[in-house]
């Protein structure tokens, strides 16, 4: 077994002499905020930008005259800046980068909104809410997935082939069996094939991890694929017509402005991201099987020691991991969409941006997520109003971002020790 | 069987013949005799396994068929394909309604499901092979050579991506962005070859060059990002493929790319003074491609067998910790790796707008290259010309899919199933060991050297 370290050139003499990670952001945030204040300052209009809490232009509303709001808020990022710039204690670092990178996009959107053409220069915050959750579904099963996986030590690339397989036998027996539950438990079956592939061939076999979820990816593009033109296409009524789970309204909770017509009247998948981010997140750090899956993770020669059985672990792990994404995959095509070929479209690997962003953990995940899914939501809005932005450059931020991540920019992301290397008991 | 085996070759041996030897399709290549198989079976492969009591000396036509087989390499990619064929061969019955009907009274008449089954699969199976290599039916040179004409247009641009993610995975790094990397090199290439006004050669020169600087670009991002900060390239390469994507589709719509007489996403047209020549008249899609792809591929074998730099690249990727007290610096290596690598792969993308496959850009120009390249790379055993030859199977199944298609209505995605499972046997060859009772032989395991993790 040849663990070979990778070099960490450089990344210990970040941190030296004045010029400290916090400072560097600094200078990053400062600039950023002055651009703000200038630029968005200087082409919003004079209208005001109205972010209204219906799904309409009625309704309450937060005003504020375009101009005004670019420079205001420009100034907050700057002062953001500035503060980091001029050296305040750490536990501030994170409130200051947030508040700072929040007041930016508010920024931004008052140039946008109020240099919407007349008509449309409102910005429906319960649409842009639910927008994001919805957008951010897939991501968060596709996250936890590899959350589940990881933590235990096993690389799990396949999360686009995991929810693309959910996908298609969620829709394939949902339609076939015309019951939505059906769909849902072939669809966690789906995602679990080819994550026991994975477990099988990475765990037993000892393939490289990353390349058995690659070609897993490929295997699960081509099956669905290769299926769909031969039964879904030919027959859709009867093997692509799946029942789909109607809205659930909360009572009360769904009363609450914004954020209850936003989240409480969804349906059972958004609910069930949210409950099993919180299952996974305290199953993780307050159960026993939590710790041992870390430690698996982290060093399993020691873990074994102790009597933990690592390879059955794993495979366990990496087959709940199956079990979570295809359920994702499932709130596709049993709540909004019929099957199409590959219509997962990348979403598997901007979960697993997803998971890197949140570092490895499940509400680090979910944060990262909903992050991506207000990137999209916002190209998507963007272009609904005409915006001079190419949403194109606006989809590329969750990549982006990620590069920024790993390259060590917004802190340290450490992935579980043991994460891509095959046990073997010696 | 006096020749114990060392379990674990290190990536750096390379006999001359296991280059020859990966591939047993021997149909899909037309460079290859089909005797070669046998030939070097007993060259490569050999037993750990003591010969049971009792049998003191084998003679020569025993030893053969013991090491046919054996677990080596060539016996284990034909029975992959072979596995892959059978899966394959169970989707095309289960995806037939009229087919599975058959299997409803099977125990009455069990010869109409065999004999639906026979004929649905036969003839998927035969189209493939027409398709790809040869149709008995075909009168006339064009109608003779379409079909390899067609492989090795496929086969072209495969061999540049596959190199690219073998290159890389001899060096230790595990390039994922071929895809990106072509991609950020047909946009160049593309532009180069219908922007600037220039003479024949030159032009297509000035195009190739542009692509290949734009994957290089592209592979020394995560290069510099490795060696720099020590970010791991998979994630980069990852996240770099769909920049590069969106950067696509976000310029074919510009004004000076996009095509003034159409409305949807397509770019202005190269020029033909920036097309690569076509090989055999203007009916057959084979172009130059192909010898560029030969001469890489020699190229390659070069640098990593006979130049420092490959032998400082093998070091790298074998262990770094090594390299680096042996007085090479790794992280310089990482880059160039990925500098070369990306190069490759933009070369590959290059071809696809330059050659016949495509003359503008789309938001789908590149198809999977990048990605089938990982599997090229792959089942080439990360040698150069194992390269080649998987690139010229992966070609064969693409234009004999093609003809499936339109033929037998099995649809395309079929080929997309057979690479990706024709990979996953050759990666796992303790599976195929164990379906198919083979003895040990020296493993034909993957030497990527990548337990790394992220």
């Amino acid at each position: 077994m040849s663990t070979t370290a990778v070099p960490e050139v450089a990344v210990t003499a970040v941190d030296e002499g004045f010029w400290t990670r916090n400072r560097k952001i600094g200078v990053v945030l400062l600039a950023l905020g002055v651009l703000a204040a200038v630029l968005f300052g200087a082409l919003a209009t004079d209208q005001h930008a109205r972010f209204t809490l219906s799904e309409t232009e009625g309704g309450a509303a937060l005003e504020i005259n375009g101009t005004v709001g670019a420079i205001l808020f420009g100034l907050i990022t700057a002062a953001a800046g500035g503060a980091l710039l001029a050296g305040v204690p750490k536990r501030w670092f994170a409130l200051l980068l947030g508040a700072g990178l929040v007041a930016f996009v508010l920024s931004f959107l008052c140039w946008q909104v109020s240099a919407a053409p007349e008509g449309r220069n409102f910005m429906p915050l319960v649409n842009v809410v639910r927008g994001t959750f919805i957008l951010a579904l897939p991501l968060i099963f596709g996250a936890l997935a590899g959350v589940l996986c990881e933590r235990s030590g096993v690389v799990n690339v396949a999360i686009e082939g995991q929810l693309l397989m959910g996908a298609f036998s969620g829709a394939l027996f949902g339609s076939m069996s015309g019951s939505v539950w059906v769909g849902l438990v072939a669809a966690a079956i789906g995602g679990a094939f080819i994550s026991f592939l994975l477990a099988v061939f990475s765990i037993r076999y000892l393939v490289d991890q990353v390349v058995m979820g690659i070609v897993l990816n490929l295997l699960a593009v081509g099956i669905t694929g290769f299926l769909y033109e031969r039964l879904m296409q030919t027959d859709a009524a009867k093997y692509n017509s799946a029942p789909r789970f109607g809205n659930w309204e909360i009572p009360l909770l769904s009363d609450i402005p914004l954020i209850g017509p936003a989240l409480f009247r969804g349906n059972i998948f958004l609910y069930l991201g949210l409950l099993l981010v919180l299952v996974i997140h305290l199953a993780l750090f307050r159960t026993r099987w939590g710790l041992r899956t870390r430690s698996v993770g982290e060093h399993p020669t020691a873990a074994d020691t102790l009597g933990v059985k690592v390879l059955r672990l794993r495979y366990r792990n990496v087959i709940l991991a199956g079990l979570v994404a295809g359920v994702g995959g499932a709130s596709y095509t049993l709540a909004l969409y019929s099957f199409t070929k590959n219509m997962i479209g990348g979403k598997g690997f901007i979960a697993l941006a997803a998971l890197i962003f949140g570092r490895w953990s499940p509400t680090g995940a979910l944060l990262a997520a909903l992050f991506f899914g207000f990137a999209d939501q916002l190209a998507t809005y963007l272009g609904a109003i005409g915006s001079s932005i190419p949403s194109q450059f606006l989809a590329m931020l969750p990549y982006l971002a990620t590069i920024l991540a790993v390259a060590g920019l917004v802190g340290k992301v450490r992935a579980p020790a043991a994460d891509g290397k095959p046990y073997i008991k010696g | 069987m006096t020749n114990p085996n060392p379990v674990s070759g290190s990536p750096d041996k390379e006999p001359a013949t296991e280059a020859q030897e990966s591939l047993s399709e021997a149909r899909a290549t037309p460079t290859q005799p089909a005797g070669d198989t046998e030939q070097t079976v007993p060259a490569t492969a050999t037993a750990k396994r003591p010969a049971p009591a009792g049998e003191s000396r084998p003679g020569m036509g025993r030893m053969f068929l013991d090491n046919l087989w054996a677990a080596n390499t060539v016996t284990v990619t034909v029975l992959a394909v072979l596995l892959a064929m059978v899966v394959g061969a169970v989707l095309i019955i289960v995806s037939d309604p009229e087919v599975l009907a058959t299997y409803s009274y099977i125990t009455a008449r069990p010869s109409d499901a065999l004999n639906a089954s026979w004929t649905v699969v036969s003839e998927a199976y035969a189209n493939l092979f027409k398709g790809a290599i040869f149709d008995p039916d075909a009168v006339g040179f064009t109608a003779v050579m379409s079909p390899i004409s067609e492989t090795l247009t496929y086969a072209a641009p495969l061999v540049f991506t596959g190199l690219s993610v073998a290159l890389a995975f001899r060096g230790g790094l595990f390039n994922i962005g071929a895809q990106g990397q072509a991609t950020i090199a047909v946009i160049l290439a593309a532009v180069a070859g219908f922007a600037l006004p220039l003479p024949p050669v030159v032009h297509l020169l000035v195009a190739l060059i542009a692509g290949a600087l734009g994957g290089a670009l592209w592979g020394f991002i995560p290069g510099i990002l490795k060696a720099r900060a020590g970010a791991h390239e998979v994630i980069n390469t990852i996240m770099l493929n769909y920049v590069a994507v969106y950067f696509l589709s976000w310029i074919i719509v510009q004004n000076g790319v996009q095509n003034p007489n159409r409305s949807d996403a397509i770019s202005k047209p190269v020029d033909s003074t920036a097309q690569l020549p076509r090989l055999l008249g203007d009916d057959l899609r084979v172009h130059a491609g192909i010898l560029l792809a030969v001469a890489a591929t020699w190229f390659i074998a070069w640098l990593l067998n006979r130049s420092t730099l490959g032998f400082e690249l093998r070091a790298v990727g074998a262990n770094p910790d090594a390299a680096r007290t042996a007085g090479i610096s790794v992280t310089k290596t990482y880059v160039l790796v990925m500098v070369l690598a990306g190069m490759l792969a933009g070369l590959g993308g290059s071809t696809m707008v330059l050659g016949t496959t495509a003359t503008a850009l789309t938001p789908l120009v590149i198809a999977q290259i990048g990605f089938d390249g990982i599997l090229v790379a792959l089942l080439g055993r990360v040698k150069p010309w194992g390269v080649l030859l998987a690139a010229l199977l992966f070609g064969a199944l693409q234009a004999g899919g093609n003809r499936m298609q339109s033929y037998s209505g099995i649809s395309l995605e079929l080929v997309t199933v057979l690479q990706a499972l024709i990979v996953i046997f050759i990666a796992a060859p303790a599976l195929v060991k164990t379906i198919f009772q083979l003895r040990a032989a020296r493993a034909a395991r993957l030497q990527t050297s990548l337990a790394k993790g992220w």
